[in-house]
């Protein structure tokens, strides 16, 4: 049965690393599995995690926030923003029976694009492994 | 006026739709809500793929764009302005992308298909909840700020200047030229390399819009394009530019010696030096940390022999301020410290140089005066040459630095010149590239000049009997061969610098992934940065020669020249906004906001946004508990909306009817 679920995986990048990351590892024909999907953000710091409650009502079984690594935020301090509210996030998700591991905040800098390519398989077969997202089920009811 | 939206999907040749059927996501598309019309062309970019949205917006009433195509990195401008043309605002296109996140990584056709259907959604819902947003103009100020005085900066420096506009060049070394002081001759065309450069040098100290400031960094950057407040810390140098004359008298009787880094730890220096008489400015600087004055209390002799009284040892670091339209950085590189390479020898045996060590033998006024001698005073008979030390080594640095190939013809070409044509040469390479205007004829000379070529990466460098022995493989003949000589030149990788990632920071550019600093673009943007006005120029962006470096350095000089000259930019309206009908006052968003762009209106009681200051970076949106605050371009509505997209989330039921459905494919003109 778990073969056949196919996780999708929404992913918020920050326009001045992990999004130029993707560019690359694109550029450089680094395959991916199909099942993510990017929205640019300017910074993981403007995440609101309204966004990220509202992606997985809405049909992904996985989150991912990625930006530039702790001290080369764009914005000077973005990232740390995120880093904190994501950890919030993380405390608030189980009550509404969610998985920790399905939102996961990572760093990528602009020039690793095999490391964008590689975080986003990783994610892929980690959402894969915890199956389909059972609270939505209960949420839509 | 409801909206009309238009969407495009690009083939871009077969880079897309080798991969996804573009025409099949075309018309996917024109059965979404609002899209009044779909096309799929194979090069939107092209200047028919412009017309035919331009066409389009003017015939069919279009009120959105949706371009699915390239990276917006690449082309977002590109349409933007294409709408601009037929009198949209730009901000109401959306740009996403099929070919970088979707054609290019995704190995089924199907698969690559229905992700780019997504992509396409979620530009065509989010498209719908667009504003018209207005960018700001605001001065550029004139004058241009340039970090570092190697032969780029100064390069950088002169164009700017001879424009004339005024000039800040910022060293942090004593004095100007950087790595191509230390040359004596430079390849392909083997002129003296002070002979090029110092007349530059000079050129630089004596042009009145140029603010030379050496022995001195840049500490701090604020600010945005065209308006950019810099720090410069000006260190101490304890020898009054203003007073001294250079005269050297200083320099003969202090007691103190440490090993010179312009020298490359081949000869010391005086605790007050300079690189080279042709130092420029040749005010010594006293080094605080060897100077006995300055750690002990005692000594003070250069005081009492200075004729002029420049010496002050009561001199303090100063810190200036400028305020600049634009930075060109012009920092350079290092090269690779072959000491952890312990099979090369370096360090271990005597005669174990590096290439930077073997200029200062070959420079006129460097320790030995111009002479290629051994350690003993003798000249050699015989000198092997490792290439690639460091570069296209994954143990060390991945990429090619570019430069050693041709410096090592140099060298081959050089020790046959001045110590003799019996002298046998051996270059050990792992490939030739002599890719430059010249190049490959001077490989040819040096070839003819009797040099020995063997192709293979040395194993090791082993001292027998007192003479070095080379030992590797000649992977063209496929035999191990060991080769005695006497001296070995380590043509070490070119490197980032120690502090470049320092630097970066303040500057706000990011490195790539071996170091250099980024580049916009590697192809269309190689000159600018992701910050806007800041430039790159020379080594620091990756290896280069003197030739690439220069014409990189006039190319960041008319980057900075063309914001200098139009005298006023384009600001991005993509900033926050505070809705004062919503907020609730509650200041959460003034402690967040890392530009202090937001101010509390007591009298409404609500949070105010300075849109000079803000850039948009959203972190006051994200944690807004009353929603009141928006990044503009980004707010909750459009973010949602492509949410749903991605998601083929569709809370309003079935797309509405299609008011004109796609019955020309633009590939075949109606
Ligand atoms: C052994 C060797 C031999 C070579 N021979 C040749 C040759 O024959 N012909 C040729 O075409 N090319 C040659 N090259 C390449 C040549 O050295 C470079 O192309 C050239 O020097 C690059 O100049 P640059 O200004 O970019 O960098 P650099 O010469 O490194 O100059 C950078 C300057 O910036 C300053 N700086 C650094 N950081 C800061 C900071 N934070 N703030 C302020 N200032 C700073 C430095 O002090 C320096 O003055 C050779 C390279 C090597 C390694």
């Amino acid at each position: 049965m778990k073969t056949e679920f196919e996780p999708t995986i929404l992913a918020f990048v920050c326009n001045w690393c992990t999004y130029t990351a993707a560019d690359l590892a694109g550029t450089s024909r680094m395959v991916q599995q199909p099942n993510v999907r990017l929205v640019r953000m300017m910074c993981t710091g403007m995440v609101d995690p309204k966004y990220v409650v509202k992606a997985l009502l809405s049909g992904a079984d996985g989150v991912l926030i990625s930006g530039c690594h702790p001290g080369d935020c764009h914005y000077i301090n973005g990232n740390y923003k995120a880093r904190r509210r994501v950890k919030l996030l993380n405390e608030i998700l189980p009550q509404f029976g969610i998985e920790l591991g399905r939102v996961k905040l990572t760093w990528v800098g602009a020039s690793e694009g095999n490391e964008f390519a590689a975080t986003v398989n990783n994610f892929i077969n980690e959402i894969r492994e915890l199956g389909p997202m059972q609270a939505r089920a209960m949420a839509a009811v | 006026m409801s909206n009309r939206i238009g969407v495009y999907v690009c083939h871009c040749g077969t880079n897309i739709a080798g991969k996804v059927d573009c025409a099949d996501v075309a018309e996917f598309a024109a059965g979404l809500r609002d899209v009044a019309v779909s096309r799929d062309y194979q090069f939107m970019c092209s200047d028919p793929g412009q017309d035919m949205i331009i066409n389009d917006i003017r015939e069919y009433g279009l009120n959105r764009v949706v371009v699915a195509s390239c990276s917006p990195r690449l082309h977002e401008k590109t349409f933007q302005k294409a709408c601009q043309r037929a009198g949209l605002n730009p901000y109401l296109m959306q740009h996403c992308c099929i070919r970088e996140h979707c054609s290019w990584v995704t190995a089924d056709k199907e698969e690559a298909t229905a992700k780019a259907k997504h992509i396409v959604e979620a530009a065509v819902y989010r498209v719908g909840d667009h504003q018209e947003l207005f960018s700001r103009e605001v001065d550029v100020l004139p004058d241009v700020m340039v970090v570092g005085a190697g032969i780029a900066g100064i390069q950088a420096a002169l164009d700017v200047a001879r424009s004339g506009h005024k000039v800040h060049l910022v060293e942090k070394s004593p004095s100007i030229g950087g790595h191509m002081a230390q040359f004596d001759k430079t390849f392909p065309t083997l002129d003296c390399a002070a002979c090029i450069s110092t007349p530059k040098m000079v050129a630089v100290s004596q042009e009145p819009n140029i603010n030379l400031m050496t022995w001195s960094e840049v500490v701090d950057v604020s600010g945005f394009v065209g308006n950019y407040t810099v720090t410069v810390r000006r260190k101490a140098r304890y020898v009054n530019e203003d007073v001294c004359t250079g005269c050297g008298t200083c320099l003969e009787k202090c007691p103190t010696k440490v090993f010179s880094e312009f020298e490359e730890g081949l000869s010391r220096r005086r605790a007050i030096y300079r690189n080279s008489p042709q130092a420029v400015p040749n005010t010594p600087v006293i080094d605080a940390d060897h100077c006995k004055m300055l750690t002990k209390g005692k000594c003070g002799v250069c005081q009492k022999l200075c004729p002029t009284g420049a010496i002050d040892f009561e001199a303090r670091d100063r810190v200036e301020v400028f305020h600049v339209g634009s930075v060109v950085l012009a920092t350079g590189y290092d090269t690779m410290d072959p000491t952890p390479m312990t099979e090369y020898g370096f360090g271990r045996f005597d005669n174990v140089y590096t290439a930077l060590q073997f200029e200062r033998l070959n420079n006129a006024v460097g320790p030995t005066g111009g002479q290629i001698v051994l350690k003993n005073g003798e000249s050699p008979e015989s000198v092997g040459i490792i290439h690639c030390v460091g570069s296209r080594d994954v143990n060390y640095h991945e990429y090619c630095s570019r430069t050693c190939c041709m410096y090592a013809l140099k060298y081959d070409h050089l020790i046959k010149d001045k110590v003799g044509h019996h002298v046998k040469v051996y270059n050990f390479y792992i490939d030739m590239r002599c890719f430059g205007k010249g190049y490959e004829e001077f490989y040819r000379r040096v070839q003819d000049e009797g040099v020995t070529f063997i192709r293979g990466r040395p194993a090791e460098v082993v001292q027998e009997n007192g003479k070095l022995v080379v030992v590797g493989e000649d992977t063209l003949l496929g035999m191990r061969v060991r080769v005695p000589v006497d001296m070995v030149v380590l043509c070490t990788a070119m490197e980032p610098r120690p502090d470049a990632q320092d630097v970066a920071r303040v500057f706000g550019v990011a490195q790539g992934q071996d170091g250099f600093f980024l580049e916009e673009h590697p192809k269309l943007g190689p000159v600018s940065t992701a910050t806007d006005g800041v430039f790159l120029a020379g080594t620091c962006q990756g290896p280069k020669d003197i030739p690439d470096a220069v014409s990189h350095a006039s190319g960041g000089a008319a980057q900075a020249l063309a914001l200098a000259a139009r005298g006023h930019v384009d600001i991005s309206p993509t900033t926050s906004w505070i809705n004062p009908d919503v907020c609730i006052g509650c200041k959460v968003c003034i402690g967040l906001c890392a530009y202090s762009a937001i101010e509390f209106d007591e009298r409404r009681n609500v949070s105010v946004i300075n849109e000079a200051m803000c850039k948009g970076c959203g972190s006051c949106a994200g944690y807004c508990p009353s929603g009141a605050a928006q990044i503009k371009h980004f707010d909750e509505s459009q973010v949602f909306n492509e949410i749903d997209g991605l998601l083929g989330f569709r809370p309003e039921g079935p797309a509405e009817a299609v008011e004109i459905p796609i019955e020309v494919r633009a590939d075949e003109p109606a």
